[in-house]
C-alpha cells in the first residue's frame, strides 16, 4: 500500500508528518512512501533528501491524495482536504474530534477511516505513539527559550566582578509533559524553579526534575489523577480560591511564569488573573501554553505577544512545536511510524485495522462510514490507582518501651525453654551412657556452641572461603585413619591408607584454594 | 610423644581452628586466619603421627605426598566459576573417608573381640582403646559407627550428585523417582531397623546394607533439588561432612575430631539457615524440593519487554552519576566477570560511583559472586550486601542486572499470590533506569514471570552477558 504526506495547508505550519528517516522505516514495513514536493522544506527536509530515502516526490497535493491509500499529516484536515477522502482511504493526523464535529461528519460521509493522533490512549504500550506528549515536550522546552528571549536578565545567578546577579525565579503551573519539560529546561539553565499542579502525586516527578513543589494547604480536595486517565479534572470553587490565593502570594516574586494547565475537552481554566499580572515586576514574562484554548492568563491574546501596561510581557503563541519544525517533525513522524507498525502486524505493507486493540480502537474516530468516537474506556487502566498509603502508627515512648519489654520477655522465655529441653535431654543421655561417653559429649556440645557463636560473625562476602576452609579442616577426619593404619589387619590398613589419601587431598586442596581466594580480595 | 603432649597439641589445634573461622569476619583478618587453620592442621597431624597408636610411617608419608600433589594441582587449576563443583567434590571425599573409617572401626572391633584376655592387654593404639571397653561402651560404639557411616554415605553420594549437577554433567533440574520422598523415608526407616539389629549383634551385613541404603538416600535427596536451591544443598552437605567427622570422633574417642566436626557442622547449618532465610523458605521445603503451592492466580503483568542495543546502554551509562551492578548466576555461566570488572574500572575512571549489590543466594554457592568479583580484581569495598544497599536504589541513575532473575523480582513484594511472595529481593526497579542483560525472554529457574522486565524504566539488553558487556566497553568514557 502507499502512504503519503502532503504539504500542510494551514498558514505558518512548518511541520511535516513524514521525514526521510521515518520513510526508511516505513518502507521496511512494506509500504511505498510518497511526499508532496516542498512538504518538508519548512522543516529543513529537501525533496532530494526524500528521494535519497526512496520516497516518491509528487508534484501536486491532488496527485498525492489520489495516489495514497494512507495519508499522514499533522494538522486536522481542512474541509477541502477532507473532501478528497474516499472509502478505503485512511487518514492519520491530529483531529480533536470533540471540537470538530462537522469535520468528523464529513469524514464519515466520505466513508474514510480516520485515526486521530490526539486520541491515542495514555497507556504504557502506546507511549511510543503519543504525539501529544512529544509535541508538549517541545512546547515546554520552547516556552522557556521564548521566555529567555523576552527576559532581560540571566537565568542563573552569578557573582561577577561587575556585581552580583540574582537567579531568575520561574513558576511552572501544571506539571504535565509540557510543564515537566519546561521545569527541566529552566533548572538546567540555572533558574530557581517552582511548580504547581492540582494532582498531588506529581510532586515527586516535579522534585525529580529539580523544581520545588508549591504545596497548597488544602485538605479535602486531593485529586487522584488515576481516575481521569492521568489528566487533571476541574476543581471545586474552594480549591480554586486557595490556589489563586497562593498564586497571588507568589506573583510579586516571580520573574517568569509558564502556564500549561489544560483540562481535556474544556476551555483552559483562568489561573493567572489580571491583578496577579499587575503585581508582577516590570520586565517579567508570562508564557501561556494554553493560549489556544483561551489561555490560563486573563490577559493572553492567542497567537500574539503583548506587553501589559506595567511592562510584563505575555506571550500567547500557539505554534511552539511548529517553531521547532525540524525537531517536532522528527518526533511526530516517529509517532506516526510507530502507529503504522501497530497497524501492520505482518510487516507486509497491508493495514490490519484491528478494532479489538485498545490503542487502535481508542485512536480511531471514524471507521468504514461509522463514527467511532468517543471510544469505550480502554481495558487497561492508564495509571494504577493510587493505593492509600498505610501509615505506620507512631508509637508513644511508653508503648515502645512496653513492646520492647514484651519482646525481651518473649526471648527470655524462649531461651529458658530451650535450655530446659536441652538439660532434660542431657540428663536422659547421662542416665544411660557411661562416663567415658559423657566426657566426649561435653566437648561436642561446647564445640557446637562455640561454632554457632563464631560463624555468625563471618562476613557474607566470605561465605565461599568459609566453605572452603571448613572443607579443609573437615579433612581432620584424617586423624581417624592415622590411628587405624597401624593395625595388623591388612584390610584395615588398606582402607585406612585410602582414607588418608582422600582426606589429605581435602586438606591440601581446601587450604590452598582458600588462600588463593582470600589473596584476591583487594581494597580499592 | 606421650599421650599428654598429644592432648596438648590437640587443644592448641582446636583453638587455632576456632581462631581460623573467627578470623573470617573481615577480608583483612581472613588472610591471617587461613594460616591459623594450616598451623592447627599441621600440629594435629604431626602429633598424631608421632603419638601413641600410629604406625606404618612410610605408608602415611607416601599417601600424603600423593595427595598433596593432587590437591595442589586441583587448587591452582580450578577456575573461580567452578568453585561450587570443587567444594561439592571435596565434601564427597570427607563422606567417603568417614564411611571407610567407620568400616575399619567395625573390623578392628571384630578382630579385638576374637582375641583372648591376655592378647588384649598387649594391644596398643586404637585396638587398645577398643580392648578396654565394657559392654555398654561397645553398644554405644556400635551406634557411633553406624551413625558415622550413615552420615558419611549420605554425604558421599549427595556430594557426587551435587558435583555432577554443578559441573553440568548431570541435568540440573529436580528429578525424583516415582514414590518421591516416601522412598527416602522408607530407606531411613529400614536403616533404623538395621541399627537395632546391628547393636544387638548382627554382623557386617547390616552395616553394608545400611551403607547401600544411605548411598541411595544421598543420591535421591540431591537429585530432587536443583537450580537456585543449590547453595542450600552445598552448605547442607558441608554441614553433613562435619557431623560425619564428629560421629567418627566419638567412635575413636578423639576429642579433636569431635570439636572440629562440630565446628564444621554448625558452620554448614548456619549457612543453610542464612540461605533459606534469604529465599524466605523453610529448610524443609527446600529439601523436599520445588516451590510451595501458590494460593491464587498470579497478578497479570501489563506492558511489554522493550529491547535496547549497546549504544543505548552506553549512552545511559555515560550520562549516569551512580551505577549499581547486580550480578547473578548468568554472569558466572558466561564467564563475564573480567568484562564486568573492566566496565567498572572505566566507569570509575570517568568519576562515576559504581557499586555492586549481592543477594545472599546469587550464584550456586554462598558468597559465590564475591569470589568471582574478587578474582576479577573488583575492590571488595564497593561490593555490598543486600541490606547495605537496598535503600540506595531510589537515588541511583542506572542499574545493570547481569544474569539474575528471581532475586530482583518485584512480584516478591507486590503480588501476595506469587510463589516467592515475601522473599527479600533487591529493589532495583526503584532506580531511574534498569538494564537487564539476559540471554533471551525465558523465565528464571523458578519459572516465575518477572514483572521487572515489563516495567517502564526497564530495558532488556539481550545476548550473552560477556559479549554484551564487551560490546559496551569501547563506547564508555
Amino acid at each position: 500500500m502507499k502512504i503519503g504526506s502532503p504539504k500542510e495547508v494551514l498558514a505558518g505550519e512548518a511541520r511535516v508528518a513524514m521525514t526521510p528517516d521515518s520513510a526508511v522505516q516505513l518502507r521496511k514495513l512494506g509500504y511505498e512512501c510518497l511526499v508532496q514536493a516542498g512538504a518538508g522544506a519548512a522543516a529543513g527536509f529537501t525533496d532530494d533528501a526524500y528521494r535519497a530515502a526512496g520516497v516518491e516526490v509528487v508534484e501536486t497535493a491532488d496527485a498525492l491524495w489520489e495516489a495514497s491509500d494512507i495519508v499522514a499529516k499533522v494538522r486536522p484536515p481542512e474541509t477541502s482536504e477532507a473532501e478528497r477522502l474516499k472509502p478505503g482511504k485512511t487518514l492519520i493526523s491530529f483531529f480533536y474530534p470533540a471540537q470538530s464535529k462537522d469535520l468528523l461528519d464529513l469524514c464519515k460521509a466520505k466513508g474514510a477511516n480516520v485515526i486521530a493522533m490526539d486520541m491515542v490512549p495514555r497507556i504504557s504500550r502506546a507511549q511510543k505513539m503519543d504525539a501529544l506528549s512529544s509535541m508538549a515536550n517541545i512546547a515546554g522546552y520552547r516556552a522557556v527559550i521564548e521566555a529567555g528571549n523576552n527576559f532581560g536578565r540571566f537565568f542563573t545567578g552569578q557573582i561577577t566582578a561587575a556585581g552580583k546577579v540574582p537567579p531568575a525565579k520561574v513558576l511552572v503551573v501544571g506539571a504535565g509533559v509540557a510543564g515537566l519539560a519546561a521545569i527541566g529546561t529552566a533548572t538546567s539553565l540555572g533558574a530557581v524553579t517552582y511548580a504547581f499542579d492540582v494532582r498531588p502525586e506529581v510532586a515527586e516527578q516535579i522534585e525529580s526534575m529539580g523544581a520545588q513543589f508549591v504545596y497548597l494547604d488544602f485538605k479535602d480536595q486531593q485529586q487522584d489523577g488515576a481516575a481521569t486517565g492521568g489528566y487533571a479534572a476541574p476543581s471545586s470553587p474552594e480549591f480554586r480560591e486557595a490556589q489563586l490565593k497562593k498564586f497571588r502570594e507568589l506573583a510579586p516574586e516571580m520573574d517568569i511564569v509558564i502556564t500549561t494547565a489544560l483540562i481535556p475537552g474544556r476551555d483552559a481554566p483562568v489561573l493567572w488573573t489580571k491583578d496577579m499580572v499587575e503585581a508582577m515586576k516590570p520586565g517579567s514574562v508570562i508564557i501561556d501554553l494554553a493560549a489556544e484554548r483561551g489561555g490560563n492568563c486573563e490577559l493572553t491574546v492567542a497567537d500574539q505577544k503583548i506587553v501589559a501596561p506595567n511592562g510584563v510581557t505575555i506571550v500567547g503563541y500557539t505554534d511552539f512545536p511548529s517553531r521547532m519544525a525540524a525537531q517536532s517533525s522528527t518526533l511526530y513522524a516517529t509517532n506516526v511510524r510507530h502507529m503504522m507498525t501497530d497497524l501492520t502486524p505482518g510487516k507486509d505493507g497491508a493495514v490490519v485495522h484491528n478494532m479489538e486493540d485498545d490503542v487502535i480502537r481508542g485512536a480511531t474516530v471514524a471507521f468504514q462510514g461509522e463514527i467511532t468516537w468517543p471510544p469505550p474506556p480502554p481495558k487497561v487502566q492508564a495509571i494504577a490507582a493510587q493505593k492509600p498509603a498505610a501509615k505506620a502508627k507512631e508509637l508513644t515512648p511508653e508503648e515502645k518501651r512496653a513492646k520492647e519489654a514484651a519482646a525481651f520477655r518473649e526471648q527470655t522465655r524462649f531461651q529458658i525453654m530451650l535450655l530446659g529441653i536441652g538439660t532434660v535431654l542431657m540428663l536422659l543421655v547421662g542416665a544411660v551412657a557411661p562416663a567415658s561417653f559423657m566426657s566426649h559429649f561435653i566437648v561436642f556440645a561446647l564445640a557446637c556452641f562455640v561454632g554457632f557463636q563464631v560463624i555468625w560473625n563471618v562476613s557474607h562476602a566470605l561465605h565461599t572461603p568459609l566453605m572452603a576452609v571448613t572443607n579443609a579442616i573437615s579433612g581432620i577426619i584424617l586423624l581417624g585413619a592415622l590411628l587405624q593404619i597401624g593395625s595388623s589387619g591388612k584390610l584395615v590398613a588398606f582402607l585406612a591408607a585410602i582414607s588418608i589419601l582422600i582426606a589429605s587431598i581435602n586438606i591440601v586442596g581446601g587450604f590452598l584454594v582458600t588462600r588463593r581466594m582470600l589473596a584476591m580480595f583487594q581494597k580499592s | 610423644m606421650s599421650a599428654g603432649i598429644v592432648s596438648a597439641a590437640y587443644i592448641s589445634a582446636a583453638i587455632l581452628f576456632i581462631l581460623s573461622l573467627g578470623g573470617l569476619s573481615n577480608q583483612e583478618s581472613a588472610k591471617r586466619a587461613v594460616w591459623y587453620g594450616i598451623a592447627g592442621m599441621a600440629l594435629a597431624v604431626v602429633a598424631t603421627v608421632f603419638g601413641p597408636g600410629a604406625g606404618k610411617l612410610w605408608l602415611v608419608i607416601l599417601m600424603f605426598a600423593v595427595a598433596a600433589v593432587i590437591g595442589w594441582q586441583v587448587a591452582i587449576r580450578v577456575q573461580m566459576t567452578e568453585m561450587p563443583q570443587l567444594v561439592a567434590a571435596l565434601h564427597s571425599f570427607v563422606g567417603l573417608a568417614a564411611v571407610l573409617i567407620g568400616f575399619n572401626a567395625h573390623l578392628e572391633l571384630i578382630a579385638v573381640q576374637r582375641l583372648d584376655v591376655f592378647a588384649r592387654q598387649a594391644l596398643t593404639g586404637f585396638a587398645g582403646v577398643l580392648a578396654h571397653k565394657t559392654g555398654v561402651e561397645i553398644a554405644i560404639l556400635k551406634v557411633e559407627v553406624f551413625l558415622g557411616v550413615f552420615i558419611g554415605a549420605v554425604t558421599f553420594t549427595g556430594s557426587v550428585v551435587a558435583f555432577g549437577k554443578l559441573a553440568g554433567k548431570v541435568d540440573g533440574k529436580a528429578k525424583k523417582l516415582p514414590g518421591g520422598h516416601m522412598l527416602n523415608a522408607g530407606a531411613a526407616a529400614l536403616s533404623l531397623l538395621l541399627l537395632i539389629l546391628y547393636v544387638n549383634g548382627a554382623g557386617i551385613w547390616a552395616l553394608l546394607l545400611m551403607t547401600l541404603l544411605a548411598f541411595f538416600i544421598g543420591y535421591h535427596l540431591i537429585m530432587g533439588i536443583g537450580g537456585a536451591d543449590m547453595p542450600v544443598v552445598v552448605s547442607m552437605l558441608n554441614s553433613y561432612s562435619g557431623w560425619a567427622a564428629a560421629a567418627i570422633g566419638f567412635t575413636l574417642g578423639n576429642d579433636l575430631l569431635i570439636v572440629t566436626g562440630a565446628l564444621v557442622g554448625s558452620s554448614g547449618a548456619i549457612l543453610s539457615y542464612i540461605m533459606c532465610k534469604a529465599m524466605n523458605r523453610s529448610f524443609v521445603s527446600v529439601i523436599l524440593g520445588g516451590f510451595g503451592n501458590t494460593t491464587g492466580p498470579a497478578q497479570e503483568i501489563e506492558g511489554e519487554q522493550i529491547a535496547i542495543d549497546a549504544d543505548g546502554v552506553a549512552t545511559a551509562l555515560n550520562d549516569a552519576d551512580s551505577v549499581i551492578i547486580v550480578p547473578g548466576y548468568g554472569m558466572a555461566v558466561a564467564q563475564a566477570q573480567q568484562s564486568v570488572s573492566e566496565l567498572t574500572r572505566k566507569l570509575r575512571a570517568a568519576g562515576k560511583e559504581v557499586r555492586f549489590a549481592i543477594h545472599p543466594v546469587a550464584g550456586r554457592l554462598p558468597g559465590h559472586m564475591n569470589v568471582l568479583l574478587a578474582e576479577a580484581k573488583v575492590p571488595y569495598d564497593i561490593v555490598l550486601e543486600m541490606d547495605e544497599i537496598n535503600e540506595d536504589f531510589p537515588s541511583t541513575d542506572v542499574v545493570i542486572v547481569i544474569g539474575s532473575n528471581d532475586i530482583v523480582n518485584p512480584a516478591a513484594q507486590e503480588d501476595p499470590n506469587s510463589p516467592i511472595a515475601g522473599m527479600p529481593v533487591l529493589e532495583v526497579w526503584k532506580a531511574k533506569q534498569v538494564f537487564v542483560s539476559k540471554r533471551g525472554q525465558g523465565t528464571g529457574y523458578s519459572g516465575i514471570e518477572n514483572p521487572l522486565f515489563y516495567k517502564e524504566n526497564t530495558r532488556m539488553f539481550y545476548g550473552d552477558a560477556k559479549a554484551s558487556i564487551d560490546k559496551l566497553l569501547p563506547m564508555i568514557g
